[in-house]
């Protein structure tokens, strides 16, 4: 499976460089001293019990999340207050959300080319264009016309990715993008995602399906109470854990 | 019933046809048990003893084009008051040889509302032609230009009085409404302190009161030998006091847009404003079309309040109309005739919100 997926990676410069990274929300303790490192090609699958702050993390990465402490560097741009910067590092990395968020009000083809014509200033025409071509990459070409609304949840979520693609990020990141889907819906959304990930696209996927994290990520990251407890190839990750709390984790979530 | 083999799969049956003839219909909806059979015929009673009367004063023994002598010798409704004074009920102390230009301006008006009513219309050309049809009706009733001989804004009165108050006033309160609520929303502490006093200020005062000040107290700030005509001030009033109930349904709106369409807007990488502009504010506008229509027909009511800062609006043309000794004790009839006007314009007002509110129902 994972033969025609390893090579893509450049170990040279990392695209996310996350340094001693500490966030609270009040007096609660997040997100503990992160370090992680993201290579160009790089697939990283996030898991870890509900609470753990996997979420946190990748929302901090575009900013949806302060961080209090420690630096978040995302190609080049060091995230601070900034306005500019945080917009320049949006449009660069793109976000799939758990409950899709598409835009209720707009057509499938309107919620594709809307980034592109506002934020990238993209003429109307090519940006039709390009939502076509990835609606077709997501197989949904024929929905262009319809509202959200009318689409099923797998429809959706798949057009959402598409909505990232047209921004043409550099990273997406993946906030558990099958948990609020129905059982038959989830393999549509992983195929896509697959399919991702064999171009090459740079991504951070927080997600308990295990078989897409054998399948398809270079690293595991477990995480618990705020910290990333333990990091490693899939293999060895599932094969092989070494903290006690990964071994309970993954017992609970394979069986 | 033999002739049908059984079939494997599960017929598609129709829904069981419900009973919907006329006779029905009243037993099961007038007549269904002891108590709803008195209350119907307590009511039909009741019905029966008010509205033949109306109709025979309305319409049988009524007169409409008469003199006051005529009206007082018969019976029915004396519609003559409304007729026989329409240009002054209407129009005011516009001079009379001059009122077609009212006339005119308030049928460019309408016109324009019509033809903005279609939302296939909304392009910019529509906003240029607002922009020139405000300019002409503006220049109508004031004139002074193009040989038109330039009437007083003191003249003005009755119906475009009100037209011009309201929809200047509401279409003026909507959008200072809207940046209020954003800004009672924003983390700038200045700009948000600002929004929440403006907005309990005044909401925490009546109309009445705000249109007192326009027109005793501010006057007192003005320089000397300076003065603001008395319509704008009214117009500013009507203007700030709409502004503040609709910012507080505009930001009921705002809350009621999911946090998830701000981080999707935001994860794209558009800036405040465009996500306000392309994905809030539409979202929210739409929920809060049914409050936000309730204000504007009660702001478009309110306007009648500006007859105690002596403006001729529609009511007070009314009431000056009554005045007058000849046709003195007909009030009814001119009352009616004027809330028949406001019904109209308040319907119109409602049934076009509902079929907003339709149209821009996208989530099937």
């Amino acid at each position: 499976m994972n033969d025609n997926l390893t090579d893509t990676t450049n170990q040279d410069s990392p695209i996310i460089t996350i340094k001693d990274m500490h966030k609270w929300y009040g007096d609660f303790h997040v997100l503990k001293n992160i370090n992680l490192k993201v290579h160009k090609g790089e697939r990283i699958v996030i898991c870890g019990p509900s609470g753990s702050g996997k979420s946190t993390l990748i929302r901090c990465i575009n900013r949806l999340e302060e961080h209090q402490r420690g630096k978040i560097i995302v190609d080049g741009i060091e995230l601070t207050n900034d306005l500019k910067n945080i917009e320049r590092i949006r449009v660069e990395v793109g976000m799939v959300f758990q409950h899709f968020n598409l835009f209720p009000h707009l057509t499938i083809l309107e919620n594709l080319t809307l980034g592109p014509i506002w934020v990238r200033k993209t003429p109307k025409k090519e940006a039709d264009e390009t939502a076509m071509y990835y609606l077709e990459k997501v197989r949904i070409a024929e929905q262009a016309k319809k509202f959200p609304g009318q689409l099923s949840g797998g429809q959706q979520q798949r057009v959402a990715i598409a909505r990232s693609l047209c921004m043409k990020p550099n990273v997406i990141l993946f906030d558990e993008p099958t948990s609020a889907l129905d059982p038959e819906m989830v393999k549509e959304v992983l195929d896509v995602m697959i399919s991702l990930a064999q171009d090459g696209m740079t991504m951070l996927v927080v997600s308990h399906e295990m078989g897409f994290a054998k399948s398809v990520a270079h690293r595991v990251l477990f995480m618990d109470g705020g910290e990333i407890l333990e990091e490693n190839e899939p293999n060895e990750f599932f094969g092989n854990p070494q903290h006690e709390r990964t071994q309970l984790f993954l017992s609970q979530i394979l069986n | 019933m033999e002739e049908t083999p059984p079939e494997k799969t599960t017929q598609r049956l129709r829904p069981p046809i419900r009973n919907v003839g006329i006779l029905s219909w009243i037993r099961a909806n007038l007549f269904n048990g002891w108590f709803n059979t008195i209350l119907s015929l307590v009511f039909a009673y009741v019905l029966f003893l008010t509205i033949p009367p109306f109709i025979e004063w309305a319409f049988i023994n009524s007169n409409w084009v008469s003199t006051s002598e005529e009206c007082k010798a018969s019976s029915g409704a004396c519609w003559s008051i409304v007729t026989a004074n329409i240009r002054f009920i209407l129009f005011g102390f516009y001079p009379h040889d001059l009122q077609w230009r009212p006339l005119l301006a308030v049928v460019i008006l309408v016109l324009l509302l019509f033809y903005s009513q279609n939302r296939k219309h909304w392009a910019k050309s529509l906003a240029y032609a607002w922009a020139i049809g405000l300019f002409s009706m503006g220049l109508l009733l004031k004139g002074g230009l193009f040989g038109l001989v330039s009437v007083d804004s003191s003249n003005w009165g009755g119906l475009p009085l009100t037209l011009l108050l309201s929809v200047f006033g509401l279409t003026a309160a909507y959008p200072v409404g809207i940046i209020l609520a954003l800004g009672r929303q924003s983390n700038m502490p200045i700009i948000k302190s600002f929004c929440i006093i403006y907005i309990e200020l005044i909401r925490g005062v009546p109309l009445i009161s705000l249109l007192f000040m326009s027109s005793v107290v501010f006057p007192l700030f003005l320089p000397e030998g300076m003065s603001i005509n008395p319509i704008l001030r009214a117009q500013v009033a009507i203007i700030m006091f709409t502004a503040a109930y609709i910012a507080e349904v505009v930001r009921g709106g705002l809350q009621g847009v999911e946090r998830g369409q701000y981080e999707a807007a935001e994860s794209i990488g558009l800036n405040y404003f465009q996500s306000m502009r392309r994905i809030i504010l539409p979202q929210a506008l739409r929920i809060v079309i049914p409050p936000s229509v309730s204000i504007l027909i009660s702001a478009f009511k309110d306007t009648s309040l500006v007859v105690i800062i002596a403006l001729y609006d529609l009511l007070k043309t009314t009431q000056t109309t009554l005045s007058d000794p000849k046709w003195m004790g007909y009030s009814s009839e001119a009352y009616i005739f004027v809330a028949m006007i406001y019904f109209v314009c308040c319907f119109f007002m409602s049934n076009y919100s509902r079929k907003l509110e339709k149209e821009l129902d996208t989530d099937l």
